[in-house]
């Protein structure tokens, strides 16, 4: 049996990195709650795992290094191409668009799926070492 | 490393709102003054908040405050013959400071950089838990 640490891991290393990158967009919509004309974004969660699994489940996928700034990314995932405009539930005069408590909301739901991924990757580091062991 | 960042984002608008902050204070603390340097009444002081990169990516940004600005509005005249500053009709120009106004905005900027500063929190908290992955 040929255990692919990489698939069994893989996923876990996706979620938690697409998950510090949804908490650092919705840090900048609390961190700009009172900057005028600042569009509250958020970040495309579903789209970006999706991709990030397909990338990964390829078996000709290796890591590239990028020596031009122009190059195109092979594989990895700027936070830029999944962030999409949040609509504002109540509109503001100053054309700021975050709602606070909703930022609250989605920042600490975030926090939590992040730590819950951690939870599962560490019984998942146990169950391999386990294994491992004997 | 993304979570870093948030520690960035999160510290900019806690140094924005605290600027905020300092010009509520200074607002507050000459709302009676009718003298400053250039010998005309204080006017009351305004930050401008504006979006700044934070780190390489450009979805997430940090906030700083890129001018401080004077109200323009006009200065409450108030007759009083016997002050020093009185004009030839006996009235004083006071600041246009608006104190409620001013303690408004004192809250808002207060709950603003709690916000932040929590943000901050649960940053630490996620980056502490990856540190003791797979112990």
């Amino acid at each position: 049996m040929t255990v692919k640490l990489d698939s069994s891991l893989g996923f876990y290393e996706n979620a938690l990195r697409l998950t510090s990158k949804r908490q650092e967009v919705l840090a900048s919509n609390i961190a700009n709650s009172d900057t005028p004309n600042y569009k509250a974004r958020d970040f495309d969660f579903k789209t970006a795992m999706m991709n990030a699994m397909n990338a990964s489940s390829m078996p000709t996928a290796v890591e590239m290094t990028q020596i031009n700034p122009l190059h195109l990314d092979a594989g990895s995932f700027s936070a830029g191409k999944y962030t999409v405009l949040r609509k504002s539930k109540q509109n503001s005069q100053d054309g700021n668009t975050v709602d606070i408590d909703v930022e609250r909301a989605a920042f600490t739901e975030n926090a939590l799926r992040y730590e819950s991924a951690i939870s599962f990757e560490n019984s998942e580091i146990k169950n391999l070492t386990m294994v491992l062991q004997g | 490393m993304s979570l870093l960042n948030i520690f960035d984002i999160a510290g900019s608008g806690m140094t924005a709102q605290s600027q905020r902050l300092n010009a509520v204070a200074s607002n507050i603390a000459n709302a009676e003054s009718t003298v400053t340097s250039d010998g005309t009444a204080y006017r009351a002081k305004l930050v401008e908040f504006m979006t700044v990169q934070v780190g390489d990516t450009k979805a997430a940004s940090g906030v700083k405050v890129s001018r401080v600005l004077e109200d323009n509005s006009p200065l409450k005249k108030i007759y009083n013959p016997a002050h020093p500053q009185a004009d030839q009709l006996g009235y004083v120009s006071m600041p246009n400071v608006n104190v409620v106004e001013e303690m408004v905005n004192m809250m808002s900027a207060s709950r603003s950089y709690q916000n932040n500063v929590d943000s901050m929190n649960v940053a630490k908290s996620m980056l502490i838990k990856t540190l003791t992955l797979g112990q």
